[in-house]
Order: C-alpha cells, then sequence, then structure tokens
C-alpha cells in the first residue's frame, strides 16, 4: 500500500508484518522513532504474542536477543552509532553463534567529537563481525530489505544489519509502498531453527573452542557468508516477484553503457550521484554509477563484472580508515586486483556534512580526467585545519582540537546544517 | 540398601542380643541422608537426580564453585520437573564444564560472554513467554565478576524489569579464572594478584566492595538469599523455594576456592561454614526488600579460625615466612569487628542459647552443620543500621 511516511515509521510497519517474536532496543538517535512505533504496536497488542523489552543498555539489547533468538524466537532489533560500538562484544557474539537477529543501523557518526548525524563509520566499525550488510539507498528499499532480511538470516543462520543513513532516510517523509500481510507471510515462513535451547533435547551452546577448531569454526562462519551471497541475489529476485518492484540485491547498476569513469557508493548518497551523474552524462561524459547494496558479504566478482569495461573506479565513502584512506574503496581494489583499473577514493559526508552536486561534479569531473589524488577529503576547509596544525607547533598546551576548531569556525554548534 | 531402613537402631549380625547402635548428630543433617526422614533427604541423594552438571569436568579438585552449581541446577531442575534452561557467564564454570566435546551439561545450556549472562537469561524467558512456554524456566548464573562487576549493569536491569530468571551468583571472592585479581567482591585485607600483601595496608583495602546481596534487595525483587556450600540442605531449599516465584530472583552463594584462596581442598566446605559462623557471611533470605529469615550461628568462630585457614590471608598472622614479625593483630581486629556488626545487624545468635561465646573451642574439623531448623525468622531485620565501618557484608 501506497503511504506518504517517515522512513523510520516505513521500517517499524515492515517489521511488524514480519512478526517478530521478541523485539529489545535501547533509545538513540537517529533510531529512536523505528523502536517507538514497535512499541506502540506491541504495547497495544497488534503484534501478539510478541515480547519487547526496553533494557538498560545496546549491550543488553543484543545479549537480550542472543538469548531469545537461541530459544527460538525471531528477534529484532535497532540502533546506530555509539549504541552499536556499546553491544560490540554482542554483537561478535550473535554473529559467532549463527543467530538469525535482525537490526536496524540509522547510520550515524561517532565520537569524539560527539555528532549525531550520519555517516557509515559505525557500519564499517563492525564490517569483521561475521554480520550480513546491507546498505539502502532509499526508504522503499530500507522497507523492503526488512523482509529480505529476515529471510535471508533464518535461511543462512546468520545476523543481519539494514543499514539506512541516519535522519537522511530515517527521519525523511516519502512515498514508501508498505509490503501487503498476504505478500511478507507468502515470502517469510515460521523460523525453524538449526540450535535451539530445549529441556527435551538438551544441547549445550557457546562452549569453548581451543586452538584444534577455532579456525574450522571462523571458516565456517566465512562459508556461510559465501552461502549467503548466493541467497541474496536468489531471495532479492524471489522478493522483487512477490513485491512487482526491484529490491536491492548484491549491488546496482545505473548508466554503466560505455563508462570509462564508474562511481561506487553505498546508501543514500547514491541519489545525489545519479543526479550528478545525469548532468555530467548530459555534457558527454561517460561515466555510470554502482551502488553497492550487499557489503557483507562483499560481492567481488559482481563489481568486477560491473566495471570490467571501465577505465577508472571512483569511490565515495562517508567513513575512512583513520592513517591509512578508505574502508570501502580498499576492499574495491581488492576486487579489482589484476585488472589494473586505478581505484581513487573521495571521502565525503563526515558527521552529516551535505554532498552538494556541485561540489561533486567538479571532483567527478577531476576524478574522469585522472587528477584525483588517491584520497581526497571533499569540501575540506583547509584554512581550520591549518590554523589548529599552527597553534599546535606554536605551544605545547594548545587546548582541546575539536573546540578550538569550533571557535574558528565561529558557529557555536553545527546549526547552519 | 534399603532406603527406609530405621535411622536409630542397628543389629549387629551374630549377637545373641540385639544390642542398640547409638548414632550421634540425628539432629544434624551431617550424620548423612541414610539417618534422615526421605522428605528430609537431599535432592542430591535422589537416584533421580538430574546431574545437570555431570562429572568429568575440569574443576579443580575442591572447587566450591563445582559443588555449588551442581547443587543449585539439580534442585532447579526438581523444583521445574526438568523444563529449565542454564544461562552462564564466562568464567571458571564455563571454562571447565566445557571445552566441547566434553560438556558436562545435561541441562540445555547457553554461554554468551562474561558481562550479559541476567540479559541472555532475559531474553530466554522473554522467548519462551512469546511462545507460550510457560512450562520452561530459566537459570543463569555466574561467578562474583560476572555478577557484581561487569555484569552489574545487566543484572540491575533483569532486576528491575523483573524477567522471570533466578540468577545466581557463585562468590570465591576473586576473579580466579584469570589467576585471582581483586573483584568488588573481595574482602578487606585478602591478598588477590592485583592486592598484593604489600605495604601498609596489604591486601585489599578496608572501605571498598559491594554488598550484592542488599543491592539485590533494593530492587524489590521477590526473593534474595545467600547460602554456602556448607549447607547444602539449605542451599537446595532456596533454590526450590525461589522456583517458586515469578519474575527475577537473585541467589548469592559462597563457594571457596582452594586455588584463590590458598586453602587445601579438602578445607573448602569447612571455610564455608567458618565464614558464616563467624560472622563474615550472614546467611539469610529476603522477600519483597524485607529480611524473612537468617541462619542463626551454631557455634560462633572467631574470625582468626576462618583466616587462619587461608593463604590469602597469611600476612596478618606471624610465621617463618614473614620472617618471624607479629603478624597484624589489628587488622584481624578489624574484620573481627565486621563480624561483629554482621552478627548484630542480622541478629545472627540464637537468643535462646547461651553457649555460643566466642572463646568457646570449636573443632569445626568434626562439627556436623546446623541443625536441622536452624532457619529461624529473624522477625524482619532492619537494613539502615550504621556499622561501625563500611563494610561489604555488614
Amino acid at each position: 500500500m501506497l503511504r506518504q511516511i517517515e522512513g523510520s515509521k516505513a521500517v517499524a510497519e515492515v517489521v511488524a508484518l514480519c512478526r517478530p517474536e521478541v523485539i529489545c532496543a535501547y533509545p538513540i538517535s537517529p533510531q529512536t522513532h523505528i523502536i517507538e512505533a514497535l512499541g506502540a504496536k506491541v504495547k497495544g497488542g497488534e503484534l501478539a504474542p510478541c515480547e519487547m523489552l526496553n533494557v538498560e543498555s545496546e549491550f543488553a539489547a543484543m545479549s537480550v536477543l542472543i538469548g531469545a533468538s537461541a530459544a527460538g524466537a525471531r528477534t529484532y532489533t535497532a540502533t546506530a552509532s555509539q549504541g552499536l560500538l556499546f553491544m560490540i562484544e554482542a554483537v561478535y557474539n550473535a554473529a559467532g553463534l549463527g543467530l538469525p537477529v535482525v537490526m536496524t543501523l540509522a547510520n550515524r557518526a561517532i565520537g569524539a567529537p560527539i555528532n549525531i548525524w550520519n555517516d557509515h563509520s559505525d557500519a564499517m566499525a563492525v564490517r569483521d563481525s561475521g554480520w550480513v550488510q546491507l546498505f539502502a539507498e532509499t526508504n522503499q528499499e530500507a522497507a523492503d530489505l526488512h523482509v529480505l532480511a529476515f529471510r535471508l538470516a533464518e535461511e543462512v543462520s546468520l545476523p543481519v544489519m539494514v543499514c539506512m543513513d541516519g535522519y537522511v532516510l530515517t527521519h525523511a517523509f516519502e512515498r514508501v509502498d508498505i509490503a501487503s500481510r498476504e505478500q511478507v507471510d507468502g515470502f517469510l515462513p515460521r523460523y525453524v531453527p538449526r540450535q535451539v535451547l530445549d529441556p527435551d533435547e538438551p544441547v549445550s551452546i557457546g562452549a569453548m573452542v581451543g586452538p584444534e577448531a577455532f579456525e574450522e569454526v571462523r571458516y565456517l562462519a566465512h562459508v556461510r557468508q559465501l552461502q549467503a551471497l548466493r541467497h541474496i541475489a536468489e531471495v532479492a529476485s524471489e522478493l522483487t516477484e512477490v513485491l512487482g518492484r526491484p529490491v536491492g540485491g548484491l549491488i546496482s547498476e545505473y548508466r554503466l553503457d560505455g563508462a570509462e569513469t564508474v562511481v561506487m557508493a553505498m546508501g543514500s548518497v547514491l541519489g545525489t550521484i545519479k543526479d550528478t551523474v545525469d548532468a555530467l552524462r548530459d555534457s558527454g561524459m561517460p561515466i555510470g554509477v554502482v551502488g553497492i547494496t550487499s557489503f557483507r558479504p562483499f560481492p567481488s566478482e559482481s563489481i568486477r563484472a560491473a566495471v570490467q569495461a571501465a577505465k577508472r573506479v571512483v569511490v565515495l565513502e562517508k567513513a575512512f580508515s583513520i592513517g591509512f584512506g578508505g574502508v570501502l574503496s580498499t576492499d574495491i581494489a581488492m576486487a579489482l586486483t589484476g585488472s589494473l583499473i586505478p581505484v581513487s577514493t573521495i571521502v565525503a559526508g563526515l558527521g552529516g556534512r551535505p554532498i552538494t552536486q556541485q561540489s561533486l561534479a567538479s571532483v567527478l569531473r577531476a576524478g574522469h580526467l585522472d587528477e584525483l589524488e588517491s584520497v581526497t577529503f571533499l569540501d575540506l576547509k583547509r584554512d581550520l585545519i591549518d590554523k589548529e596544525l599552527a597553534r599546535m607547533s606554536d605551544r605545547r598546551r594548545s587546548g582541546p582540537m575539536a573546540e578550538n576548531v569550533l571557535r574558528d569556525v565561529g558557529v557555536i554548534g553545527s546549526s547552519m546544517h | 540398601m534399603s532406603a527406609d531402613r530405621s535411622p536409630v537402631d542397628a543389629v549387629r549380625p551374630g549377637d545373641t542380643e540385639p544390642a542398640p547402635v547409638r548414632f550421634y548428630q540425628v539432629a544434624s543433617f551431617a550424620a548423612g541422608n541414610r539417618l534422615l526422614d526421605p522428605e528430609q533427604r537431599t535432592i542430591q541423594a535422589d537416584v533421580g537426580r538430574a546431574s545437570s552438571l555431570t562429572s568429568g569436568h575440569r574443576a579443580c579438585q575442591g572447587c566450591g564453585e563445582a559443588l555449588g552449581a551442581r547443587y543449585v541446577l539439580d534442585a532447579a531442575m526438581r523444583a521445574t520437573g526438568g523444563r529449565m534452561v542454564a544461562v552462564n557467564a564466562t568464567g571458571c564454570l564455563e571454562v571447565f564444564s566445557t571445552p566441547y566435546p566434553e560438556t558436562a551439561w545435561q541441562a540445555p545450556w547457553l554461554h554468551s560472554l562474561f558481562g550479559n549472562a541476567p540479559a541472555v537469561a532475559a531474553g530466554v524467558a522473554a522467548a519462551f513467554r512469546a511462545k507460550g512456554r510457560d512450562d520452561v524456566r530459566v537459570v543463569g548464573q555466574a561467578g562474583d565478576g560476572g555478577s557484581v562487576d561487569i555484569g552489574l549493569g545487566c543484572l540491575s536491569g533483569m532486576f528491575e524489569r523483573n524477567d522471570d530468571v533466578l540468577f545466581i551468583c557463585y562468590d570465591n571472592e576473586a576473579y580466579m579464572n584469570t589467576g585471582v585479581q581483586r573483584s568488588g567482591a573481595t574482602p578487606p585485607a585478602a591478598r588477590t594478584a592485583t592486592t598484593e600483601a604489600l605495604g601498609q595496608e596489604p591486601g585489599n583495602p578496608f572501605g571498598q566492595g559491594k554488598n550484592m546481596p542488599m543491592i539485590a534487595m533494593a530492587h524489590g525483587i521477590s526473593y534474595v538469599a545467600t547460602a554456602t556450600v556448607a549447607d547444602l540442605h539449605d542451599l537446595e531449599a532456596k533454590v526450590v523455594k525461589a522456583m517458586s516465584f515469578r519474575g527475577a530472583r537473585y541467589m548469592h552463594v559462597l563457594v571457596p576456592c582452594p586455588l584463590g584462596w590458598g586453602a587445601a581442598p579438602r578445607d573448602m566446605v569447612r571455610l564455608a561454614r567458618l565464614a558464616k559462623e563467624c560472622g563474615l557471611f550472614p546467611v539469610f533470605e529476603a522477600e519483597h526488600a524485607q529480611i524473612t529469615g537468617v541462619s542463626k550461628i551454631r557455634k560462633v568462630a572467631p574470625v582468626e579460625d576462618y583466616l587462619r585457614l587461608q593463604g590469602r590471608y597469611r600476612h596478618l598472622f606471624g610465621s617463618k615466612e614473614t620472617g618471624g614479625s607479629p603478624g597484624r593483630p589489628d587488622i584481624v581486629a578489624r574484620l573481627q569487628a565486621i563480624a561483629d556488626a554482621n552478627i548484630a545487624k542480622f541478629g545472627l545468635l540464637d537468643e535462646a542459647r547461651s553457649d555460643h561465646v566466642l572463646d568457646d573451642p570449636v573443632d569445626h574439623r568434626s562439627d556436623g552443620g546446623d541443625a536441622v531448623d536452624h532457619r529461624l525468622d529473624s522477625g524482619g531485620a532492619r537494613l539502615d543500621e550504621s556499622a561501625p565501618e563500611r563494610v561489604r557484608r555488614g
């Protein structure tokens, strides 16, 4: 059913259709609207017999779901940023135990300095945890990916994280076609766990594993992630058929015909990139876009196939590995090993910095002419950097960095955004 | 052997006349299950016991935690008719009872992390509730570190939400699994690897530490109890009672550790008994934030009797190891004051008895244990009495 709806509410509607049995979360912006909407549904009896636990931390939230999932329940949570970092030990644990928890990650920057706006640093911090990580480009995709997430998680016994850009998507009102109960019920079978805490058939779950078998258990996690690559493609095409609209699979391709330069990115920024690419195409530049929906497992083969005719790849990402460079671009470069296609990185949109078409067009033009450095920071205010570096070399006690920079900006807080 | 044999008299084969054999301590559980009425026998004495934590695990000789866990879980299994799931924090119990494939767990068992067992247990309970399976009950368990320190946030949350979980803290008063480091449950003056017996105030400082049973009571949950592995009837009875409640419940079980306490494995039960009999570890139960019963001290022991058996307190006493020094009678006196404060605060002495004076020579090695009906109603001890020193259990 078509609705004009906030992204968070759309996700809550779809999660509710998936019949979760235990929901557990701890509030953090910008995830709150999702759990508030689900809380109302549980409280009002709409989701009965679903249990919702309001816990004291994200660490507890994921831990509750580990217990609930091991007892055979379909489980859901949502978090963001610091919340994800606070639950990280349990995030790894859920994956290691092979428990199909589904989590929405309302992507947000990580402090310090504290910042509530969108980037992808949080998702990147858990990329090696063993979770499947899917990135939504639009609220429609975010909603549909949750249906896919439950099916995928339970089929391969792996937890799945649906990443949607905080505020940009979670708080945006737009048209979303919400799946019907019949469509979801037909697509998502009842959860039958591979392992379950059952007094009639007692098992030990979570035993210690020493050097004699640890590598094999970890390798099995890798194998199941690689199986998930195939599953994602299959399940996405099945859901596409059920819903009658495209549902993101491994990657999405846009105007790749004859593209010499291919821009790659994840999440909502793909919209801006596509608009910019349209304009550049109009001016005669052979440029196209690959959106990466599945970040883990990483679709190396699909990426290779998509860019085999390209001359260069420009990766735009909302995170970076401090002291090195791009995160996504490192993975893409690895996927393209042996192809001789150069990969350059644009770091953009950190902590909610707007990514404008104007800035994008100029940096992509430079990219197309092979004039980009290997890592470019979009719209970096060099004068602020220089001032602080000068202060630091002037005197030992130069004071707190973030506060110094803010003073130079002359704006208290970030109200200009 | 017939289980119904008369407990008091026996006939020697070959005797012309029945010579009465006198059994002593018939009023004590320590005389053995054979001599008790069937309803007074331990659950362990039942051939149908669950053996939830079965043989073959890798606990140290004399491990108090292994003993406690077996009695606790089998009692919970009995109380639930075998419909029970156990959730375990990381720690000695988790490590020695696995590694796979040598799991010692006969009940469904889940280990996730060190600090999250109460939340995991709450999740298991929520799942069974959502599935309409209210026949299956959940027991969570952790050591003192997993309960009072790293797990306290999750434990408090589980109490506050009144999740339907019985949580057991097996308290051996330090991080034994990692090599005897200090925890928030380590008593004053105890030597650990991170509170060495050095300096002016050797061992763990006074004035620190948490009283977890009181913290649990402050949440207003339905049932809180302490127990030791010296009185296993009491331990079992409290588990059975705890399982008669719904919602969050907490038991704090003192489990001596041969490694961490520096004491002989054969002395573990004796030490648990002395901890209670000297007043350092009050054994009581509470419902809805009110103390409803205390285990009276049978024969008061001076704290020195308890301390001297343990290497972790060796620095308090003069010996060859301490170079003929007089030890630290001042510190022993401070510990005695804590014990005395506990005795006063919890009403640990039975006023009707006069034989438990401090200097009463008590041979705890042969002391069989507590009288059968030792759990007298204290009439509700007040929790706000001021103690002479800020103490962990006082």
